[in-house]
């Protein structure tokens, strides 16, 4: 029975995730020319990513969005599940603004971040409020189609992801412990520090999990929000397979594979995923 | 917090901080639904230039850049399919997974793995295999299969959530009273976990019809919604963008209401009948 139970999800996790991504492990060795690919089996592909200085500042840019954008959702993440865990008193409100916060979760991200453009461009409100008090002269062009921009943008689309597991681990917190912190003499903010953080430690690994694969594995926000003036792995993945460069993709993406299992892996020893449901 | 009585000055600044963060969550979207009334002459930024629904009339016809009409039908067509494939197949995986059975881990990993995978080789996998299979990619076919890898583990974990905090007495109590498993499961399980499932159809639906990332070399030649509006902002210089932002929020903010309403009259109802299932579930 239990067998007839998995198999739907089994079947579909077999055909759409399993056998597609050992298909890229297998064409990553392939050889290919301009107008078709040739099985094989060459180091070519790997040996070109790894000696292309390319491919390492490629790297170095999407970690570099992916630690800023832990930095801040973990951050912003935090603070607001702790205003909801603990000083919003009612469980009607805490499900209420709780909701508020999750509701853009469900909405398009490509909108949410083109709504950015009224907000950042060259005669948005940002720039008009700047000109407007004479603060600068010249509309600032780096609001918009920048670093700057990605990074808010990853913020905005995804510190959702720290809020719900931290959420979850700070409401599972004792407070007969937060009281006896209290009562031994800590302040809220030696509390925060020797208690609930460390409470929140699994929290913080899932919501990490997430951030990292969603922001290390992007494409479109980083193509949308900088005008395509920036790059990141995925950008470069998919111009190789704009150019039918396949083996080279795939290479490609077996690393990307490699390095974010890594991260995971180190994550996943702070947490047990599925006592934290 | 120790403090019961009183409202210290920590609780203001966290407050403040919120406020601040649902502004930020929610500012630019609102910026976007002023513009799309812009007046004809109106550009992409603020000021208004009159009022007008001169941009969401812009969206019907059909010279416009991109075929938005289509590209909606198939997106909500799709997101409807992959709702009710993630809340049949979370379901019954979810029933399997109450009792131990050999492979489980396997399949829990490997529903993890679909979580954690990069989106950008799922999608980049699917659409390689298509085309060395020689099969045409289509939304109905390598786009539904992608979106089921991305919305499977949102339904699987949320009934492991489900399962962990249900009581199996309910069932115990229907089965010693003759109720065969399929009348367990139709009148007693199904009835309390409902809102629960619902919550996972709100899933599939939304992340069917607003993704992008898995959807990309997966959907073959006929764009999904996303797809069409990535490709607008590259050559749409007019606020029909924006036209096009509101109505699919709208569609996306119709479906989030109808799911929390449909769950909130079901919570109702059951404690105008006196009921406690499905209480200590919130």
């Amino acid at each position: 029975m239990p067998y007839l139970q998995i198999l739907p999800l089994t079947l579909t996790l077999l055909v759409f995730l399993v056998a597609p991504v050992g298909l890229i492990g297998v064409v990553s060795f392939w050889d290919y020319t301009e107008f078709n690919l040739i099985p094989d089996f060459v180091w070519t592909n790997y040996r070109e990513l790894f000696e292309s200085r390319v491919t390492y500042s490629i790297y170095l840019s999407t970690l570099k969005f992916t630690a800023l954008t832990w930095v801040f959702t973990t951050l912003i993440g935090f603070t607001v599940a702790y205003f909801l865990a603990f000083h919003v008193r009612t469980l009607r409100w805490q499900i209420t603004l709780f909701l508020i916060c999750t509701i853009p979760f469900w909405t398009s991200n490509i909108i949410r971040m083109i709504a950015w453009i009224p907000v950042l461009g060259r005669h948005g409100l940002i720039n008009e409020a700047l000109l407007g008090s004479g603060l600068v002269d010249t509309p600032q062009e780096w609001l918009l189609y920048s670093d700057f921009a990605v990074v808010l943008a990853f913020v905005h689309l995804y510190t959702l992801f720290m809020v719900v597991p931290i959420f979850n681990s700070m409401m599972r917190i004792d407070r007969a412990v937060i009281e006896a912190a209290y009562d031994a003499g800590a302040g809220p903010w030696r509390t925060i520090r020797h208690v609930v953080l460390p409470l929140c430690k699994p929290g913080i690994a899932i919501g990490s999990i997430f951030i990292v694969t969603l922001v290390m594995s992007d494409y479109v926000t980083v193509q949308m929000m900088s005008g395509g003036q920036s790059a990141s792995v995925a950008v470069a993945m998919n111009n190789k397979r704009a150019l039918l460069q396949y083996p080279a993709a795939a290479a490609d993406a077996v690393v990307l594979l490699g390095v974010v299992l890594l991260m995971v892996v180190g994550l996943m020893r702070i947490v047990n995923v599925r006592k934290e449901l | 917090m120790h403090d019961h009585a009183r409202r210290g000055i920590g609780f203001y600044l966290l407050a403040a901080f919120f406020v601040l963060f649902v502004v930020f969550l929610y500012g630019p979207m609102f910026g976007v639904v002023i513009l799309s009334f812009q007046g004809p002459d109106g550009g992409l930024t603020f000021p208004m230039n009159g009022f007008s629904f001169r941009w969401f009339a812009n969206l019907f016809e059909e010279q416009m850049v991109g075929d938005f009409k289509s590209a909606f039908l198939r997106s909500f067509g799709l997101a409807i399919i992959v709702m009710l494939l993630t809340v049949i197949f979370s379901l019954a995986a979810g029933l399997a997974f109450r009792r131990p059975f050999r492979g489980a881990s396997i399949v829990f990993y490997l529903t993890v793995a679909s979580l954690i995978v990069p989106s950008i080789l799922i999608t980049l996998g699917i659409g390689l295999m298509f085309d060395q299979l020689g099969i045409e990619s289509n939304w109905y076919s390598s786009g539904l299969g992608a979106h089921l890898t991305w919305t499977l583990p949102f339904g699987l974990l949320i009934m492991f959530a489900v399962f962990n905090r249900f009581d199996p007495a309910y069932e115990e109590a229907a089965r010693d009273l003759g109720a065969s498993s399929w009348q367990v499961l139709r009148h007693v399980l199904l009835p309390i976990i409902g809102p629960s499932l619902v919550g996972v159809g709100l899933f599939g639906f939304t992340l069917s019809f607003d993704e992008f990332a898995r959807t990309l070399m997966a959907a073959g030649v006929n764009n999904t919604l996303p797809l069409e509006i990535f490709g607008m902002t590259t050559n749409a210089t007019t606020p029909v963008l924006y036209a096009l932002g509101t109505v699919t929020t709208g569609v996306s903010f119709l479906i989030i209401g109808l799911s929390l309403a449909i769950i909130s009259v079901v919570q109702r109802r059951r404690l105008r009948h006196g009921s406690d299932a499905g209480r200590g579930m919130v």
